[in-house]
């Protein structure tokens, strides 16, 4: 059965619990083992034809998280998905333990590929392998797609432990001041997302559906029901809205009737059958 | 919690005060909220709403005060009567408006709110800083208000003992903050959202992160 989501940091399901509710589950922002404030302003910045943001992974750190959010996430009575971020293996693996006992927390993404902080120093399959020792929850890697091969770092992600994959995270952009000609995000450099990043979504999906077994979370640049069958039909099984659920908090009800209406124009039963072409392509191109 | 209305309304009327536009949207099944409370407003062919305080909300009407600075802001001051946009609110926390004495402070656009706050606040004195004559014809908008226009500040023309309910640039926030114990300053920072998704717009207050959209606009000093 296919997932409707939100990406991670794109909704606060406790300031806005209706908008999560219309969510098949709920992704968190990106918890760390400490506090952290995020980034000064400017943290948001508009492109020609997307965003980009420069938050910093502000979030109360895991021990609030853990006393404060996880109780009130719980019992909003959906799945809940807990995005964690660290600087080390061990790090993820201190994260995904602390999490292991808690019943509210129905999978674990592992954000091993956001742009705005200094790189991990160790490479994905050992932030993997750290977390699943760690952990008995579904762990789902989120990746970059700003890699030279995407598909590469999916298999280590397999080959680690993942249960899935979450495709893809924004990629590095920069905007500049019309007046003053320098750059507008604190950092300069900060994370696109929104509408160009939706191809770029859907030849990460297609590559990594290929190179693993692993079931995907496609996301980047949703804004219709259309957008949700192009990521099935390229092999996502469910699928995350981030920026639009900025501009639109009803999106998640809205992309959920073009979805039913491009079902029945195109008489599919549903969604699986989108997701059916990613299946026999994939087979067709492994036979030739 | 409260909840999330957005609604797609017509533009009844747009006019220009001054450098500014005044873009009158029909009211629909939206309400105007409490003064120094905000809508996202859908920029036609932007990718991102745009937050606006109320400024009039006459019968059946919410009327917005627009600065052109940027692609966005022009697209909403283009708009004419008869288009539609989307609008999300009312959002955000407004003016507390039961004070003893009442002052009214404006700076530039950040008079957008005070005429919403005069309605409710009848007689309650009112002044306003702009950087020229022109910005300074948009006090048409606030009758009786006292104005002033640079080199001289705003700031001189508050007295003490006031209960200040001001917007304007964070320098005559900042300032407010120090010459005025217990102002009312709504702020303003870039904001994606409007409702407490993006953290775009968070700001430090006494140490501790707030997003403006869901803890401001207005705050306490």
């Amino acid at each position: 059965m296919t997932m409707l989501l939100n990406a991670s940091g794109c909704l606060d399901a406790l300031t806005a619990p209706a908008v999560a509710q219309g969510l098949d589950a709920y992704v968190t922002k990106t918890v760390t083992l400490d506090a952290r404030d995020g980034h000064v302003p400017v943290r948001i910045a508009e492109t020609d034809a997307g965003m980009l943001n420069a938050i910093g992974l502000a979030n109360p750190g895991v021990d609030r998280f853990l006393t404060r959010n996880l109780p009130e996430l719980g019992r909003l009575g959906l799945p809940v998905w807990v995005s964690v971020g660290g600087f080390s293996a061990d790090e993820y693996a201190e994260l995904c333990s602390r999490l292991d006992d808690h019943a509210e927390v129905d999978a674990i993404e592992l954000n091993v590929s956001c742009p705005n902080v200094e790189s991990p120093a160790q490479g994905t399959a050992q932030i993997v392998a750290a977390a699943r020792l760690a952990t008995r929850k579904p762990i789902w890697a989120k990746l970059s797609a700003a890699v030279s091969d995407v598909a590469e770092v999916a298999r280590a992600a397999e080959d680690a432990g993942a249960d899935g994959l979450s495709l893809i995270n924004t990629v590095r952009g920069l905007a500049l001041d019309a007046q003053t000609l320098r750059p507008i995000l604190s950092t300069d450099v900060g994370g696109l997302s929104g509408p160009p990043l939706k191809a770029v979504a859907l030849a990460a999906v297609f590559t990594c559906y290929r190179a693993t077994r692993l079931p995907i979370v496609g996301m980047g640049g949703v804004q219709s029901g259309r957008d949700v069958i192009e990521l099935a039909a390229v092999g996502a099984r469910h699928v995350a809205l981030g920026t639009i659920l900025f501009s639109d908090p009803d999106a998640p009800d809205r992309i959920r009737r073009e979805l039913e209406h491009e079902l029945r124009t195109r008489t599919y039963a549903s969604l699986d059958d989108a997701y059916a072409i990613a299946h026999a392509d994939s087979l067709s191109r492994a036979t030739t | 919690v409260a909840t999330l209305r957005r609604e797609r309304r017509r533009v009844v009327g747009n006019e220009k005060v001054g450098p500014y536009t005044l873009l009158r949207v029909s009211q629909g099944g939206l309400s105007p909220g409490t003064p120094g409370q905000f809508f996202m407003l859908e920029a036609p062919g932007r990718l991102l709403p745009r937050p606006m305080s109320v400024c009039l909300a006459p019968s059946g009407e919410l009327a917005f005060l627009i600065d052109v600075v940027g692609p966005g802001t022009r697209a909403l001051a283009s708009l004419e009567p008869g288009d539609s946009l989307a609008l999300l609110g009312p959002l955000g926390n407004g003016f507390r408006l039961d004070v003893a004495r009442p002052l009214l402070v404006g700076g530039g656009i950040g008079i957008a709110p005070l005429p919403y706050v005069a309605g409710r606040l009848r007689g309650a004195p009112v002044v306003l800083g702009f950087r020229s004559d022109w910005h300074a014809e948009a006090a048409a908008l606030l009758p009786g208000a006292d104005v002033c226009v640079e080199p001289r500040l705003v700031t001189e023309l508050v007295p003490v003992g006031r209960d200040v309910l001001a917007c304007g640039p964070e320098p005559m926030l900042r300032a407010l903050g120090e010459i005025a114990p217990g102002a009312q300053l709504a702020w303003e920072a870039p904001m994606a959202c409007g409702y407490g998704a993006c953290y775009g717009c968070a700001v430090e207050i006494d140490g501790m992160i707030k997003r403006l959209c869901v803890e401001g606009p207005v705050l306490f000093r």
